[in-house]
């Protein structure tokens, strides 16, 4: 049995890999929001308050543009909703810790922590602590996302464009699904899914996010139904 | 004004986190349901890759021989192999530079 700080320590470490791409796109974000018009508060207050990622570009990119605020909340609430899926894949591995440690970890949940503290729980089910794996995750995860947004509101594009590194956004999601690729089911799963956002990606208010998923999870039940 | 806009989606975006983690109990998850909620990395994922892909900045197309296509496709084959994040990462984005800044 694992303690609660070695646990920590390897939500961490296995997270870790994933800041190559989280740090310059922290910096870009902080970096676009100045250049947007925002201020250096207003802009470094999106990443405390609403701290996800691309929503939060999503969200400048509106109100600068004139959208109203209702819209650019609206974005930013269906980009996040995914959340809704991995706190439902979560549930059952920190069902047993009281209502204030669940209402606490629950702000740490973003993407990659999720993917790999899923994977971690996956493998082990049973250890009394593993909550503490998605804490140490969500926690250097969170740390890097500010100081890379403070980065780039006061340096500015020291990233430059050319390098297009907004790339690397892709690229660490494929460096999470690429465990899967074994699996005949979920290539095809991810192959429905991955088309469907392709194809409704213009449908208002950025609601391919969550659309393609369910497409894909209801793919998922017709292979499982077939299989029987 | 805006302001406000914030910490609303701030609010809305920690209720996304927090609700279902806080709702569901063991009892309701069948069989059934845990099997499907094990293909959510599999789903959410890939639509977040396919259209960074294949999609330029305003969703259109990009054609077959985009930079991020090759880089794309090199981090699969990469990773597949070696199941290392940060060699899936770096390899994705070098190709793509050797395609951006070579060719």
């Amino acid at each position: 049995m694992r303690s609660k700080y070695e646990i920590f320590k390897i939500g961490i470490k296995d997270v870790a890999p994933h800041l190559l791409s989280v740090f310059p796109f922290g910096i870009i974000f902080g970096a676009i929001g100045i250049e947007l018009g925002f201020s250096p508060l207003f802009t470094y207050a999106t990443s405390l308050i609403i701290f996800g990622g691309a929503s939060q570009i999503v969200f400048l990119q509106l109100l600068s543009g004139g959208a109203s605020s209702l819209i650019a909340i609206t974005s930013v609430g269906v980009i996040n909703s995914r959340h809704f899926l991995y706190g439902a894949v979560l549930s059952e591995y920190l069902q047993k810790l009281s209502l204030i440690k669940k209402l606490l970890i629950s702000y740490f949940i973003v993407d990659q922590g999720f993917a790999v503290s899923n994977q971690y729980f996956k493998k082990n089910p049973t250890e009394e602590f593993n909550h503490y794996h998605l804490i140490g995750s969500g926690i250097i995860l969170w740390f890097i996302w500010q100081v890379s947004t403070i980065m780039g509101i006061y340096l500015g594009s020291i990233v430059p464009e050319e390098l297009g590194l907004k790339f690397a956004i892709p690229l660490t999601f494929i460096a999470i699904i690429v465990n899967e690729l074994r699996k005949f089911d979920h290539v095809l799963v991810m192959l429905v899914s991955g088309l469907a956002a392709t194809f409704f990606y213009n449908a208002p208010f950025k609601t391919y996010i969550i659309i393609s998923p369910l497409i894909g999870l209801f793919a998922a039940m017709i292979i499982n139904k077939l299989k029987k | 004004m805006t302001w406000t806009s914030i910490f609303i989606a701030g609010i809305l975006t920690y209720f996304t986190r927090m609700s279902m983690v806080t709702l569901i109990r063991k009892e309701m998850i069948s069989d059934n349901l845990r099997k499907i909620l094990n293909y959510v990395p599999s789903v959410v994922f890939p639509s977040i890759i396919f259209p960074g892909v294949l999609l330029d900045d305003f969703g259109a197309f990009v054609t077959i021989s985009d930079p991020k296509i090759f880089g794309a496709i090199t981090a699969l084959i990469i990773g597949f192999f070696t199941r290392n994040v940060i060699l899936t990462i770096v390899s994705g984005l070098s190709s793509y530079w050797v395609v951006i800044f070579v060719f």
